[in-house]
């Protein structure tokens, strides 16, 4: 540790709060972090353009990049799938009942817009948008909100010079004087209202809560008293048989299977494959649906896939890779599944689909056993 | 009853001596549900004179659960999600079942979640936290490393800023775990941050601290260096255990008070500037729009908020008429809660609540009022109020001031319409 670490920064340890020991002196733990370590952390870029780094990028690359690495979820224009963030429009909507927040209505520096696509985007797959790759989306995303013409560049020379519409939309948290003199007024204990309340909203008529089988709130806490009382009632009705049926037991006997076992599917392993493909697929369903009312969204709907050719799909637009294998006589087989899903950007170079992939075999192998069960 | 029920034999006998219990237990269970009243037997309970087979044969050795969970009979206690509310369960929120909970701390295994790309896994050995930027020495920490500073604990809240966002424009989800449901409250160990930050030293011209994770949302969040330097904590242990992986195992950031999205799990760097990063999650989200068209930013504090538990629309009331345990939560990010009203008349009258149990700044605090219920129906509210005197404001009293378009801080006063079988409904009153 060098010398100079030893030095007691006194105004940091004079602010002690905390409840634990004052410490008197530096520890020497940890180890200096190197330059390079520093680099590949420290990637965060400031609106005065600190953590800028040195490139550049046109609207013209930034609309090829993001039609590849972005379109599938924000949409081709920036405009946003089904409910992907709107990046784009939005101009003078922010006192509207449904305000559009995008980078051209809403976010006030251009800083915010390279930092976290360079940082977290694309959704999946962070950290793989390059910095060149990432002036050309922030340029392409100007341009999409009509702040930039479309022989724009924009580079760490010129990034500075953009400012966002909404530049001065934001002031500091002001509720200590705006909202807190108001609400630290004396409560009121007795004959606060007049008359009797009114109900004017409510929630049951909405009818968007999640719900249990028996249309309760889901989570509803059991009607311990009820349940034992229908146990009863049933199981006198049941007398002859010499024993009740272990579910409807308020408390089964030491050995009884559990009523959660007693409930699950008794069918054979392929039954289980499914369920355990259902539970897989919540990582595909962001942009795959399947079921009765399945439409194609971020990616193509998946009723019918398993077993028969690829890009097929009414409606949707493929990826030029994928319509090409598709021509080539592509099947979806449980084969070509298995590699599609293991990993689609070496599948399919240059594949839409930004998955990253499933690595166990099993999960695929359940995914696959769960979609064929939507063949018509 | 015969002699056959009265006789001394062993629970050998495990098909009658059910069957018996399941007929007197009709008969115990309809005097309940009738209820009120000091319930009289009109027969002995078969719980009480026969011989159960739990009272008589073995339970589980141990070791039949190396780590436990709850018993099956509590498997409704569970986070659980709105799957409408977000595109990908991977960058989403599900809810505390706070209904199903009592005293202050909660369980790690059902404390809600939100993740902005999944929760990841983590190892202590792969772990390394960098601090950087307008320090004298940069430094890299181990888990190790950390596990050798002198440790401190503190108890806080953590609510999520849009905890209740959804109830802006009017009553729209039943169920307090829903609607005031992103929050959680545990007591956590590890070593002040301001411990961490003088081991590097801070230059006079560092002003705010960026906290970052290593998941692949970041989800960076800025922090001015006065909150840094106060109560913030770099934390591993959680209610006596590691952290859990969908709390940030093996360590977050926690700051007492703040809004849940600065509380950076699986932390990895903490970043010394001298202005805000002003990243996503504090410029696009996590920012209040006005009804001016202008935003306030930077609104980190939790302002004073509670809520009834029980009863609520999935907590009924099933006992009948009769004594009623109300029992609720109450927080502030300012301090203490010193003082929780309840309501049974939608806001006319309100008498003051029990505080149980200590009142801790920062964290919550749990509230009871024992009442005689007449079984009439009721239209419950609470109301808390802190050390500095602020008294939780009406959801009107917020709307008037911000509009309809904030999301972010809704802390307004809840109410339950109780009716008279003991349902109870999310609704708003005038």
């Amino acid at each position: 540790m060098s010398k100079s670490r030893n030095l007691l920064i006194g105004s940091a340890l004079a602010l002690s709060t905390l409840a634990g020991p004052a410490m008197a002196d530096k520890l020497g733990l940890g180890r200096p972090a190197l330059p390079e370590e520093i680099s590949a952390w420290d990637v965060a870029v400031l609106p005065d353009g600190t953590g800028l780094r040195p490139g550049s990028g046109n609207v013209e690359t930034g609309e090829e990049v993001f039609a590849e690495k972005c379109a599938a979820c924000h949409g081709e224009f920036a405009e946003g799938l089904d409910s992907w963030p709107v990046l784009a429009g939005g101009e003078g909507s922010l006192t509207d009942r449904r305000p559009v927040k995008t980078i051209g209505s809403y976010w006030p520096h251009l800083s915010t817009v390279y930092d976290y696509i360079h940082r977290s985007m694309p959704f999946g797959a962070a950290q793989t948008v390059s910095v060149d790759e990432t002036y050309a989306i922030v340029a392409f995303l100007l341009y999409s909100n009509g702040l930039v013409e479309d022989d724009f560049t924009l580079s760490n020379e010129n990034f500075t010079e953009v400012v966002l519409p909404n530049a001065d939309g934001f002031y500091p948290d002001d509720r200590p004087e705006s909202e807190y003199p108001q609400f630290r007024a004396e409560a009121c204990m007795a004959n606060c209202a007049e008359g009797a309340p009114k109900v004017t909203k409510r929630a049951v008529e909405l009818n968007v809560t999640p719900t249990d089988p028996d249309g309760k709130p889901a989570g509803t806490l059991p009607d311990i008293v009820a349940e034992a009382a229908a146990a009863s009632a049933e199981a006198a009705a049941t007398e002859t048989p010499a024993e009740a049926t272990p579910e409807a037991e308020p408390e089964p006997a030491a050995g009884a299977a559990p009523a959660d076992q007693a409930a699950a599917p008794t069918a054979g392993p392929d039954q289980e494959l499914v369920a355990a493909g259902e539970k897989v697929f919540k990582k595909c369903a962001a942009c795959h649906k399947v079921g009765e009312s399945a439409k194609n969204g971020t990616g193509p709907m998946l009723n019918n896939v398993v077993g028969h050719p690829a890009g097929k799909v009414e409606g949707f637009k493929y990826s030029k890779p994928l319509l090409a294998m598709a021509e080539e006589g592509l099947v979806w087989d449980e084969a070509a599944l298995h590699h599609l899903l293991e990993n689609p950007k070496a599948f399919i170079k240059g594949t839409k689909m930004s998955f990253a992939g499933l690595k166990k075999e099993e999960d695929r192998a359940a995914v696959i056993a769960y979609l064929s069960t939507f063949a018509q | 009853m015969s002699d056959e029920q009265m006789s001394d034999e062993p629970a050998t006998t495990k098909g009658p001596s059910r069957r018996a219990f399941l007929r007197n237990g009709a008969l115990a269970g309809a005097g309940l549900v009738a209820g009120g009243t000091a319930a009289r037997a009109a027969t002995p309970d078969p719980l009480i004179t026969e011989v159960q087979d739990w009272a008589s044969a073995f339970g589980d050795p141990v070791d039949a659960a190396p780590y436990g969970t709850p018993i099956r009979f509590e498997s409704h206690v569970v986070r659980r999600n709105v799957e409408w509310l977000t595109e990908s369960p991977v960058s989403s929120i599900n809810f505390t079942p706070i209904h199903a909970l009592e005293g202050t701390i909660t369980p790690q295994g059902c404390a809600f979640e939100r993740h902005h790309s999944g929760a990841i896994e983590l190892s202590k050995a792969d772990y390394r936290l960098m601090i950087n930027g307008l320090v004298d020495q940069p430094l890299v920490f181990t888990f190790e490393d950390l596990l050798r500073f002198p440790r401190a604990t503190t108890t806080a809240f953590l609510e999520c800023a849009a905890n209740g966002g959804m109830e802006w424009g009017g009553a729209q989800l039943e169920g307090c775990q829903f609607t005031q449901g992103m929050i959680h409250n545990m007591e956590y160990i590890g070593v002040p941050l301001k411990v961490l930050l003088a081991e590097a030293g801070v230059k006079p011209e560092g002003k705010w601290i960026y906290a970052e994770g290593a998941d692949a949302s970041s989800n960076g969040r800025s922090i001015p260096m006065e909150k840094a330097m106060d109560d913030v904590m770099v934390a591993f242990f959680a209610n006596g255990e590691a952290l859990r992986k969908e709390h940030g195992y093996p360590v977050r950031l926690v700051v007492p008070g703040w809004e849940g999205n600065m509380w950076v799990k699986w932390l990895r760097r903490i970043g010394v500037y001298d202005a805000a990063v002003e990243s996503r999650e504090e410029t696009s989200k996590y920012t209040d729009l006005m009804p001016d068209g202008r935003a306030r930013k930077w609104t980190w504090v939790m302002d004073a908020k509670s809520v009834i538990t029980t009863p609520s629309p999935q907590a009924p009331i099933r006992h009948g008429k009769g004594p009623l345990v109300i029992s609720g939560l109450a927080w502030s990010g300012n301090g203490k809660v010193t003082k929780v009203d309840v309501s049974l008349d939608g806001g006319r009258n309100w008498q003051e609540a029990r505080i149980t149990g200590e009142a801790r700044s920062k964290a919550l605090t749990r509230f009871h009022l024992d009442i005689d219920w007449d079984g009439s129906e009721l239209f419950l509210q609470s109301r808390a109020t802190d050390e500095t005197g602020y008294v939780q404001p009406t959801k009107n009293a917020l709307r008037d001031i911000r509009g309809l378009n904030n999301v972010y801080h809704n802390n307004g006063i809840q109410t339950w319409w109780v009716k008279a079988d003991g349902e109870v409904e999310n609704v708003e009153i005038a």
